[in-house]
């Protein structure tokens, strides 16, 4: 296990008291809504970020808010730590616990409660996963717009904490500019609800401070939706080039010259051997890099933006260009690009990075990345959301050998590193979690994380709330104890 | 992900095996949203991800089994959803097989669970004494509603309400002379318990083939398939069944060659295509359960060969669901569809299809309380779809559905033989063809 990421100590009086703890959490719950064993904490200790790893306290998994919001008031009035947890797809190590942590999974709450499509909206428990959303709405036409890849498992809760993006969120936004409210439980038990049914909820954005909050201002257990009408057509679209290179600068060109696709998704001639073995959606092996382009609307519209397309990628040598023939072919595109991740497992551990970058530093960073990985002695892999210059460069190592483990996670801070020197930031779409916390002084003044450590005090004067994630261990401020 | 076993640890072939697997996993989490067990409980240690994390901290601290790690590897269907959705390819099938037999060799289960589980073993693979049993089950029928009251007597409760009402006579070996020119030449695994339960969907492959120009043997010493006590961790008694089949149709192999082993309940065909594997350490055996494996086939996938004529569209909707052996074992998916098309029925899928109905061999009888939720959920989801009736490939999954669907529920098979002018299904006697 990697130990290069430090988490807090675990709080010594919380320790001592772990066996009432366990006790009151089992008066408030019931017994299937409490996990404690020590076997069965085990597959708790991590997420996706899975070479990190510490054991909780115990896992709460409770089934209504007024539950949330009785173990919150608990773990509040006591110092105990929480931290929450959807479906653990995070791969910044967003919830991962410590071992005097209270995780609360989200994993119950997984209800509809209302599809309003005269307002295009839907009201949903936390813990329904992102497609669940898609899927009920579909049969009436709508969609449910960000997707990250893993959007068949994670859930909205976990969206909202790390405020996801996805392939088509270049044309709809990312999850906070599809959110338009929340129930929120803070952190001493109160429930909030914030925005509703319509878009700019008064007063101050609260909704944009808590999307992308980490889970360390409230768990959101209900979220309220925008829906999009699904559009008349789409069609993703391949488009091979000899070099990464020349398909960045595509992309570079494609939206400096207004174009909006709905998608331009990237794979370097790694990530499409490792994509085309699991999915077997037809990719070309004989080129170096790879955009899938998609475009939507009528006929008419995706004829015309596509020809704009292929012009641009003409002038930057495009080798081959294959429009999608049925329904079925497009969705192995996309289930071959959606299990990248996943599928890199194939042939290696990975870890995945996430900065993004101005889009006219695309071919830039990619050839510094190959140069930085390779330098460490290692492989890598690109596929990402290059129209939004959102990185994913993964990073291939062995997980039992220590030493290229820790070369792995040292070729990663470099990189994240250069996406800020390039004039971007450490995070798209995953969130900072453990993985990119100590990065946070490259990217932020003191006066800065100052700023933002002030607003999480506010919201947790404790700091219980996901404590060892985002803001670096040491000059946080003096925290004070809850006084009833 | 990372492993932490040592070289001496490594040295079991069953251990490196599940190690090799377990360096795939990489602990993303996909295979949670498919798994019927996490959707239904929503608990990680009843996910695909927690089982292996559960597993994983057995083998590599070298545990026996105890009571949590076997409540959550028991709820686990084995119905492989999550090896279909698994980007990285995890083979889940062979590491729950290796956790199960680890179970059976470390673990005292509970008295009334060891009496359980040696009913079931000693009756379900064999005929005569499971025929027997439903008779005395009917007998016993109205004690049901009483013993699901108590909790460890909840599996003889589910057991007496899935006994059918009525059983159908003993099949008639019914010999049907091959259209000539012959075809092919293939072996049909009669079963156990489908005999018992519904003796109508080998005599109805029979005919098919038949009329078909396939010649069919029936290989002397051939028994059940071994799946069910192979599910429940009992290994050396699985490897005892599958060394006699691979013993009966090696000698008609040798004899008369086969194109095809038939394979009509695809929960066994899961296991005789995974022989090979299952016998791999087995030098007198290795090579032998190979071929047989190689040879196994379900009867769908043998028909797709045989390029039946297309037929007419008939006034008749079927809802196709597609059992979890047959979708997620053996990844056969289009082959049963495309063949009710041809033969001209509409088929419909009905939402959820990769969820399993509950029926799992015998996890309707050990995990009653999840087995009747998907039961509910997965006829909810069919009769959504308005259909006339339901085509499956596994008489496991007609058992259950068969219990609760207002409609008939009949093999693939049944319909094929009925459709290219076989009787019509006894089934399907309030049902109009137009």
């Amino acid at each position: 296990m990697s130990d290069a990421i430090a988490f807090l100590e675990p709080r010594a009086n919380v320790m001592a008291r772990r066996s009432i703890i366990i006790e009151d959490l089992a008066d408030m719950l019931p017994p299937e809504c409490l996990v404690h064993e020590a076997r069965e904490l085990v597959p708790f200790e991590t997420d996706a970020f899975v070479a990190y790893r510490r054991l909780p306290l115990a896992v709460v998994l409770p089934k209504t808010t007024a539950q949330v919001s009785a173990v919150l008031k608990y773990c509040n009035r006591y110092g105990i730590p929480v931290v929450p947890r959807g479906a653990g797809t995070s791969l910044c190590g967003g919830a991962i616990p410590q071992e005097d942590a209270v995780v609360i999974g989200l994993s119950r709450l997984s209800r509809i409660l209302e599809i309003d499509t005269f307002n295009r909206t839907a009201k949903v428990q936390a813990g329904v996963t992102n497609l669940a959303i898609s899927d009920a709405v579909s049969p009436e036409g709508f969609f449910y717009a960000p997707d990250p890849s893993s959007q068949l498992a994670c859930t909205i809760g976990g969206n909202i904490g790390m405020n996801s993006g996805g392939a088509h969120c270049l044309k709809y936004g990312v999850t906070t500019n599809n959110l338009l409210g929340v129930t929120m439980v803070l952190v001493d038990g109160t429930i909030v609800e914030l925005g509703g049914k319509h878009l700019d909820a008064g007063g101050y954005d609260l909704l944009g401070l808590i999307c992308g909050s980490e889970g360390q201002l409230g768990i959101v257990t209900e979220a309220t939706v925008r829906l999009i009408a699904k559009p008349e057509g789409a069609r993703p679209v391949l488009f091979g080039f000899e070099t990464s290179e020349e398909a960045g600068a595509c992309v570079t060109d494609v939206i400096g010259s207004g174009i909006i696709p709905v998608a331009i998704e990237f794979m370097d001639k790694p990530a499409i051997e490792i994509c085309e073995a699991f999915a077997k959606a037809g990719y070309p092996l004989d080129v170096g890099a790879l955009l899938i382009v998609e475009v939507e609307g009528s006929e008419a519209e995706m004829d015309a933006m596509l020809a704009l397309i292929v012009e641009i990628a003409r002038r930057h040598g495009v080798k081959t260009v294959r429009e999608c023939q049925s329904a079925t072919e497009a969705a192995l595109i996309w289930k071959g690009r959606k299990s990248a991740f996943g599928a890199t497992g194939r042939i290696a551990d990975y870890i995945c990075m996430d900065g993004t970058v101005p889009l006219s530093q695309l071919s830039h960073v990619l050839k510094r990345t190959g140069e930085i990985v390779e330098g460490f002695g290692l492989r890598v892999a690109n596929v990402f959301h290059a129209g939004d210059g959102n990185m994913h460069p993964l990073i291939l190592f062995n997980a039992n050998d220590p030493d290229e483990a820790a070369r792995a996670e040292a070729a990663g801070n470099e990189i994240l590193k250069l996406c800020v020197d390039a004039g971007g930031c450490l995070t798209g779409e995953h969130g900072v979690g453990i993985e990119k916390r100590d990065l946070m002084r490259h990217q932020f003044s003191k006066a800065d994380l100052d700023q933002q450590m002030a607003v999480r005090s506010a919201f947790d004067a404790q700091w219980l709330m996901n404590p060892s994630k985002v803001f670096p261990l040491d000059g946080r401020p003096e925290t004070r104890a809850f006084s009833a | 992900m990372q492993t932490n076993f040592t070289e001496a640890q490594l040295t079991d072939p069953h251990v490196a095996a599940s190690e090799k697997i377990l360096r795939r996993c990489v602990h993303c989490g996909f295979c949670t949203a498919t798994c019927p067990t996490y959707v239904t409980l929503g608990n990680e240690l009843d996910s695909p991800r927690g089982r292996i994390y559960l597993i994983k901290d057995m083998l590599e601290n070298d545990r026996p089994a105890d009571r949590e790690v076997v409540t959550h590897i028991d709820r686990c269907l084995s119905c492989l959803a999550c090896t279909t959705t698994c980007p990285s390819g995890v083979d889940y099938m062979h590491l729950i097989d290796h956790a199960r037999a680890h179970i059976e060799n470390t673990y005292q289960r509970p008295l009334m669970d060891r009496l359980i589980r040696g009913v079931l073993v000693a009756v379900l693979p064999h005929p005569q004494r499971f025929r027997l049993a439903l008779s005395l089950a009917r007998l016993a029928r109205p004690l049901a509603p009483v013993l699901s009251r108590v909790t460890a007597l909840k599996p003889l409760a589910a057991m007496l309400e899935l006994a059918p009402q009525s059983l159908a006579p003993v099949a008639k070996a019914v010999t049907v002379p091959v259209e000539k020119p012959v075809r092919g030449r293939v072996a049909i695994l009669a079963g156990c318990a489908q005999p018992v339960l519904d003796p109508g969907i080998n005599a109805a492959t029979e005919r098919l083939l038949s009329r078909l120009g396939v010649e069919i043997v029936v290989p002397k010493g051939e028994g059940c398939c071994g799946a069910l006590v192979h599910h429940m961790g009992r290994e050396a008694a699985a490897l005892d069944f599958a060394r006699a089949n691979v013993d009966a149709w090696t000698r008609e192999i040798e004899a008369g060659g086969l194109d095809a082993i038939l394979i009509t309940a695809s929960g066994c065909g899961t296991t005789i295509k995974d022989y090979g594997h299952m016998l791999r350490l087995d030098p007198a055996y290795a090579e032998k359960a190979a071929r047989v494996s190689a040879l196994a086939k379900d009867v769908t996938e043998y028909l797709a060969l045989l390029d039946l004529p297309r037929l007419a569209p008939q006034n008749l909707t079927v809802a196709y669901h597609s059992a979890c052996s047959m979708q997620h074992g053996q990844k056969i998916t289009l082959q049963p569809k495309l063949l009710l098309k041809a033969a001209g029925f509409a088929v419909k899928d009905p939402a959820e299809g990769h969820l399993c109905c509950g029926s799992a061999g015998t996890y309707n009888i050990l995990q009653p309380e999840i087995s009747a939720e998907l039961k509910a959920r997965k006829v909810k989801n069919i009769e959504a779809t308005r259909a006339d009736l339901i085509a499956t490939g596994n008489i496991g999954c007609i058992t259950q559905i068969a219990t609760v669907a207002n409609m008939p529920i009949l093999h693939t098979v049944e319909l094929l033989d009925w459709a290219y002018g076989g009787p019509k299904p006894a089934k399907l006697s309030g049902v109009a063809k137009a």
